[in-house]
């Protein structure tokens, strides 16, 4: 694993309380992962805070899985 | 009780009649707190007389290029906002048919647009912080209406719609927000009254006074508070009775 994916994942175990082993790639937030609307928005922030990246609300709209998360910030800290 | 040492508040319109109330209230209570207003000498002479733990950011609201700083200007010197109260309001009094365009822009703009900018730009951080309070200064007009007030009343009311609305997306953050709604309450904007109009007022208020700008503080400090933690999305009516809802 990255190490992008890796701090990506810890974000959201810490921040959904949900088992790492449910956090894949393909685990999308809200059907998988029981985010409700908030949490994505915070997920969102959390991430900002991590890799000090900014991602503006239309590109946050398409962040929908873990794989999503990782994909984007790998190509904007690139 | 109701101790907010270690907390941070910022309060616009603090160099007015009830914004000033608040801030001295606040700080007595323990909490740091940053004063906005535009007349910058009656924000300073306030900041003087509380001495620590203050703040002055002078901003005009009506000006959003101005008004996109004041949250992360009030943060950096505080590390951070846990109280936001949205005092500042102005009136533009006019029969209905006769508001012009301007009366009706410059007050929802002040009163309304502000507490929209600001409040979005203080829960985003109170989100991650997992506390916030937001307050919303209103007015028992908001909930009666005022002949000559349709922009003035319309304003306010769409703060409790919109302090409700938010409320509900961030309970669950320990996030509260509430209205006070004060009645008639002596400061420089009542002082504008004529007589008539006055011993009009009067009479439609059962504890037969004008409240105090500590009266409406009081109510301030409590929905600050911890204790408060499970009331949001409330107006408490300050207003010696004159509406009971
Ligand atoms: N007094 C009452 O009976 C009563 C009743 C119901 C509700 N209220 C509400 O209570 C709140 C405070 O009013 P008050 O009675 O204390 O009146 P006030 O003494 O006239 O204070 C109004 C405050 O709003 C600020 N303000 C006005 N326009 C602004 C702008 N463009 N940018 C930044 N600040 C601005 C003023 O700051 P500067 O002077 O520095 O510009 C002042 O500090 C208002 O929201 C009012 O609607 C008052």
């Amino acid at each position: 694993m990255s190490d992008i994916a890796a701090r990506v994942n810890k974000i959201v175990i810490e921040h959904l309380g949900v088992d790492a082993d449910k956090v894949i790639e393909s685990a999308n937030f809200i059907d998988d992962l029981g985010a409700d609307s908030l949490d994505t928005v915070e997920l969102v922030m959390a991430f900002e805070e991590e890799f000090s990246v900014e991602i503006p609300d239309d590109a946050a709209e398409t962040i929908r899985t873990v794989g999503d998360a990782v994909a984007f910030i790998s190509k904007k800290s690139a | 009780m109701f101790d907010l040492s270690g907390r941070t508040a910022l309060v616009t319109g603090a160099s007015g009649g009830i914004g000033g109330a608040i801030a001295r209230a606040l700080h007595a209570q323990g909490a740091v707190v940053s004063l906005s207003g535009t007349r910058e000498a009656a924000l300073q002479q306030l900041a003087d007389e509380l001495g620590s733990r203050v703040h002055v950011f002078p901003c005009n609201l009506a000006d959003k290029t101005a008004l996109d700083g004041l949250i992360a200007s009030a943060e950096t010197a505080m590390g951070g906002l846990d109280i936001l109260v949205n005092n500042a309001g102005v009136t533009r009094d006019n029969l209905f048919i006769r508001m012009k365009d301007e009366e009706w822009d410059q007050v929802l703009r002040v009163n309304l647009d502000s507490a929209f900018y600001l409040t979005r730009a203080a829960v985003k951080n109170m989100m991650r912080r997992r506390f916030g309070r937001v307050i919303f200064i209103t007015s028992v007009v908001g909930s009666m209406g005022n002949p000559g007030q349709a922009n003035y009343a319309a304003s306010k009311a769409a703060i409790s719609a919109m302090a409700k609305s938010v409320g509900q997306e961030v309970a669950s953050r320990n996030i509260t927000l509430n209205c006070i709604a004060p009645g008639f309450i002596q400061t420089p904007m009542t002082d504008v009254l004529n007589e008539k109009q006055t011993e009009a007022m009067l009479q439609r208020i059962p504890a037969g006074r004008y409240g105090t700008p500590d009266e409406v503080a009081s109510t301030a400090v409590f929905l600050a508070s911890n204790e408060a933690a499970y009331v949001t999305g409330q107006t408490v009516h300050v207003n010696g009775g004159m509406i009971m809802i």
